[in-house]
């Protein structure tokens, strides 16, 4: 990897470098009912907006590679017949100005299963590859135990990465679009001394985390203990909506719809994204629900994500964010869950 | 001076081949024509669909077990077996009962129709492996639809397989599907086993549950160790104990197959409403080996 240094006043000149295209990053969302800033990822069209000391977005930024709702196809439907057009939705490169580590390696794990698997998904694809990402160091939250889950930092799937260095930015360039961009701005290599406070600004950083999950034999654990009544004390806690998955990273699920237009001559069909926990979600025709309960669906995210995504791809699906836990309205989070299923109440 | 970014279209100029790794392959639906319709019973048809384009037809190719996705155009999209034999390519034939939103909306189209078909989906009952040993057949309900497209695969390929048995087990008389076939199955030299749960005036066969026919079957032999497959199809509560009895008449698990229903909305193992743990029916399955189904938690 190639790394350089700027000034951090030359940030706003590669902002304006880039101003052609939309850009996308983290911008202020006034206070929650305790006080503390909330934040979100939104099209931003002055460099001022982007608010890039944010602590955690509420949403992740999965809804610029995988909306919440997106029409797959459309149809034109005449008497002898129909024609199904496809349109990917995508239309332009997006700029990701200020994504941390964290959501960086959630984009990089749904490229497993989205992109690099057998039927590759090219509404996401198509997305996900006209994405220039700038991501940016952070200072982790109480409720982050990405440490844990190995996604504290990223080593692909970005074009550059900035971290704070006090006056000045240290970067990491991963491919060629960032070098070039980066010659149009006044950077140097970095010195002896920016390596070393490099150095000790991650350490500082990796002292910082709170919270954590024991993430040894896990795959194990889950095995033994699928029968365990920890489950059930969850499930009882646990509402069914869904709310854990609309904001974590790297849920995928979906449902399809399909709708006809009041004129009758066409239809559409939609994608939208599901939750494991919804109690429809494994109902098939006929009425049989093969998760009927609140437990057994709370059970397989968790299986899903630490068990069966390790199985399939030799890695979990959790990235360690916390936005689920800090989202849940019966306060349920994945380091409490894991440790209460290990047995450590 | 300012960067535009370099767009990146991400679909190739379309070989029209569709294969599994292409992109462009994702959204693609057939489009295939209704043919005819036979009513089986008060819920079920069997729908005779042939893809329109006689080239996509021939290459349309697929192994008993697998299933495709039927799309009407603004109603949805859902998974079925293919009940036909594999000789016939894309001249389908899907055995379907009305029991949801697609499927009543289905019940009432007419012949002629247009949907779309992709697929087919999924994996097969090893027929290949099965030659030259024995063959236990076992549906029960709406699980004897998966179980004709290799039950007539058998039939065209008789002199290759043993001794071939069908167990069926239905509610009721009415409830028996594809009345019509089995004398026509009979004249290859297979022996028929019919059940139901509650007999009516009219019904003369037996009455009693799929393991009392299949607890005879095992008693004729003094093991299922050796030269013998089992396929197995029905509601949860029947793989339980049909499978049990099985293991206990000394089949290995690796000879007895499953089909399994789930949820699906993509078939391509991208919404994960048919997962079990780390498992896609829709991609590992519908068809597994029981030793598969065994080490999956909650799959039956």
């Amino acid at each position: 990897m190639i790394f350089k240094v700027f000034k951090k006043q030359e940030l706003a000149r590669l902002y304006e470098l880039l101003a052609v295209n939309v850009i996308v990053g983290p911008v202020s969302r006034g206070n929650d009912r305790n006080g503390n800033p909330l934040y979100d990822f939104d099209v931003v069209y002055d460099f001022d907006e982007l608010a890039l000391d944010y602590t955690q977005t509420v949403h992740s930024p999965k809804r610029f590679v995988l909306p919440y709702h997106e029409t797959l196809a459309t149809f034109t439907t005449s008497p002898g017949g129909w024609e199904k057009h496809v349109d990917l939705n995508v239309y332009r490169p997006l700029v990701f100005f200020g994504m941390h580590a964290c959501d960086i390696n959630a984009l990089n794990k749904l490229d497993l299963v989205l992109a690099q698997s057998t039927y590759p998904n090219p509404y996401y694809m198509g997305k996900r590859k006209n994405l220039f990402i700038i991501g940016i160091d952070c200072t982790p939250e109480p409720q982050c135990f990405c440490r844990s889950m190995g996604t504290d930092s990223a080593i692909h799937g970005f074009d550059l990465f900035l971290t704070d260095l006090g006056g000045k930015y240290f970067t990491e360039i991963l491919t060629a679009t960032a070098f070039d961009l980066l010659s149009e701005i006044k950077c140097t290599d970095p010195s002896s001394k920016e390596l070393a406070l490099y150095k000790h600004t991650a350490k500082e950083k990796s002292k910082r985390y709170t919270a954590t999950v024991d993430t040894s034999d896990l795959t194990k654990i889950l095995d033994l203990e699928f029968e365990s009544k920890a489950w059930d004390a969850w499930g009882d806690k646990c509402l069914s909506c869904g709310t854990c998955a609309n904001v974590c990273p790297t849920c995928y699920c979906y449902g399809v719809e399909e709708h006809v237009d009041l004129d009758l001559q066409h239809a559409s069909k939609t994608k939208f994204l599901h939750s494991c926990n919804l109690i429809d979600f494994a109902k098939v025709a006929g009425g049989h629900n093969f998760r009927p309960t609140s437990a057994s669906r709370l059970k397989y995210r968790y299986y899903h994500k630490h068990r069966g995504f390790v199985e399939a791809f030799e890695e979990s699906l959790c990235v360690g964010c916390g936005r689920c836990g800090t989202a849940c309205l019966a306060d349920i989070t994945p380091p409490e869950v894991i440790a209460s299923v290990r047995g450590k109440e | 001076m300012q960067n535009k970014l370099h767009f990146i279209n991400i679909l190739g100029q379309g070989s029209g081949a569709h294969r599994k790794e292409d992109p462009d392959s994702f959204e693609y639906t057939l489009p295939a024509e209704i043919t005819s319709i036979y009513p089986l019973t008060a819920t079920e048809k069997l729908y005779q669909i042939q893809i329109i384009d006689p080239a996509q037809r021939n290459r349309f190719s697929f192994q008993p077990g697998q299933f495709v996705m039927l799309e009407l155009p603004g109603i949805g999209e859902a998974p079925f077996s293919i009940s036909s034999s594999p000789v016939r390519h894309g001249d389908l034939e899907l055995c379907i009962r009305a029991v949801g939103n697609f499927t009543n909306f289905l019940n009432r189209v007419e012949r002629g129709a247009r949907v779309g078909i992709s697929g087919p989906f999924g994996t097969s009952f090893p027929l290949e492996k099965m030659q030259g040993n024995d063959i236990l057949l076992i549906g029960g309900g709406l699980g004897i639809v998966p179980l004709r497209s290799p039950l007539l695969a058998v039939l065209e390929n008789r002199s290759r397989y043993g001794r071939v048995d069908i167990m069926y087990g239905a509610k009721s008389p009415a409830e028996l599907l594809f009345t019509y076939q089995y004398e026509e199955w009979k004249r290859f030299d297979i022996n028929l086993g019919i059940t139901v749960d509650k007999a009516d005036k009219s019904w003369k066969g037996r009455t009693g549950l799929i393991t009392e026919l299949l607890r005879e079957r095992i008693a004729q032999a003094s093991s299922l160790r050796e030269n013998t497959y089992a396929i197995v199809c029905g509601p949860p509560v029947m793989f339980h104990f049909v499978c049990k009895m099985l293991t206990e008449a000394g089949l290995p698990m690796q000879k007895m197959f499953v089909s399994l229903e789930r949820r699906m909305h993509c078939g391509r193992g991208k919404c994960c409403r048919c997962n079990i743990g780390s498992t896609y029916t829709c991609l590992d399955g519908p068809v597994f080996d029981y030793w598969s189904v065994m080490n999956l938690k909650e799959a039956i």
